[in-house]
């Protein structure tokens, strides 16, 4: 039956993708091209594009993309639920023990080595997102003419905008959004 | 009873609006969930929010879902974490299911490739703007371990590429291994 396979497919993906969003696209390419042929290479190249675009994790966007092509608006929802199940439980578990235990010195000292690298993490993947809009795909150079000067301008724009009026972030990128189609629409 | 209902429609709204301008990436999530849980809501502070990304990243799945729970449930309980991931997984059910409709026009289209071009580079503002908060914060402990930790992170991730996964299990071995001395240290220090 078509909903179980969407089902189990998108649990494994989700039950696998440990590590940020890119790490599942491997499995998600395995599960939807190779085993269940439900994409061809090239639909699954531009379900890659089109997550770009789009709101959500990449996983949350092929669940959604295959489970409505292969079998329609519930075809989406069985798959979403199967992406999100073994995630929801695991992180339940994870709340359950962090909430029980987080005033334990020994957990208390996890923690604190784990922030730090969190925002290292965030950062790492601000910086190779400003690297892409800044340079494209080639990544960065010290060629600094083949910046891209409209991406420039509206990063350090948007930037300015934030540290120093504090701005709702979601204004901020609609409105970078709404000036930069104009701009690249004009050049 | 009556005052936990506005938490949960506030929870419900909050994390369909953060989920729908997620793009691009999870991270920039932290960086909304920073801005509207802490600054803004001010439910949580920065220091559990980090403890939560934490843990949201030491366990499978998206950081998105993952945090959204995690808050959910330290906000509103169980139910709260029904809540945001329900909050959390509509954007995108609703988004493709009307782009799987238009696809060929919308992956083609250059109005849209424009907008996001400009989105994008908001979207990397953003999260440029809370992470030099969060980095001056972590200067502001003055604790030289935990800056280290943050470079050596970055670098690892950054420059190596090494899975998230891996750059968590160390630096929790190393929190772990610290905290483990600095308690020994402060027992026999106690005893003498």
């Amino acid at each position: 039956m078509i909903f179980l396979k969407l089902f189990w497919s998108f649990f494994q993906i989700g039950l696998f993708s440990i590590g940020g969003g890119y790490a599942a696209l491997p499995l998600i390419q395995n599960q939807v091209v190779n085993v269940n042929g439900w994409l061809n290479v090239g639909e699954f190249i531009d379900l890659i594009t089109i997550s770009q675009l789009t709101p959500g994790p990449i996983a949350l966007n092929s669940a959604t993309f295959v489970g409505i092509r292969v079998a329609g608006t519930l075809g989406a929802i069985v798959a979403t639920a199967g992406c999100v199940f073994a995630p929801f439980i695991l992180v339940s578990l994870l709340a359950f023990l962090y909430f029980k235990y987080k005033d334990l010195s020994l957990i208390q000292g996890i923690l604190k080595g784990l922030r730090p690298a969190v925002i290292a993490l965030v950062g790492s993947a601000g910086l190779s997102i400003l690297i892409l809009s800044l340079w494209g795909k080639n990544g960065f150079s010290f060629n600094f003419k083949s910046i891209d000067v409209i991406s420039a301008a509206l990063f350090s724009l948007s930037l300015f905008i934030l540290r120093r009026f504090k701005l709702n972030p979601i204004f901020v990128m609609m409105g970078a959004g709404v000036i930069g189609g104009f701009l690249y629409l004009l050049v | 009873m009556e005052e936990k209902k506005p938490i949960y429609l506030k929870l419900f709204l909050s994390s369909f609006s953060l989920s729908a301008f997620t793009f691009g990436g999870g991270y920039v999530i932290v960086s909304l969930m920073k801005k509207r849980y802490v600054d803004k809501l001010k439910w949580i502070d920065e220091k559990e929010m980090l403890n939560l990304i934490a843990l949201a990243q030491s366990a499978p799945g998206p950081v998105a879902v993952n945090a959204a729970v995690l808050l959910g449930r330290r906000v509103a309980g169980w139910r709260g974490s029904f809540i945001a991931l329900f909050g959390t997984v509509l954007p995108p059910l609703i988004t493709l299911s009307a782009v799987s409709l238009f696809y060929s026009f919308f992956q083609s289209n250059t109005v849209v490739k424009a907008v996001f071009k400009g989105m994008q580079a908001g979207v990397t503002a953003v999260i440029a703007d809370v992470t030099v908060d969060l980095t001056k914060n972590v200067c502001k402990e003055k604790d030289l371990f935990s800056i280290l930790i943050m470079i050596f992170s970055f670098l690892l991730v950054f420059f190596l590429n090494l899975n998230v996964a891996v750059v968590i299990i160390i630096c929790a071995v190393i929190g772990a291994v610290r905290r483990w001395l600095w308690d020994k240290k402060m027992k026999s220090g106690g005893v003498s």
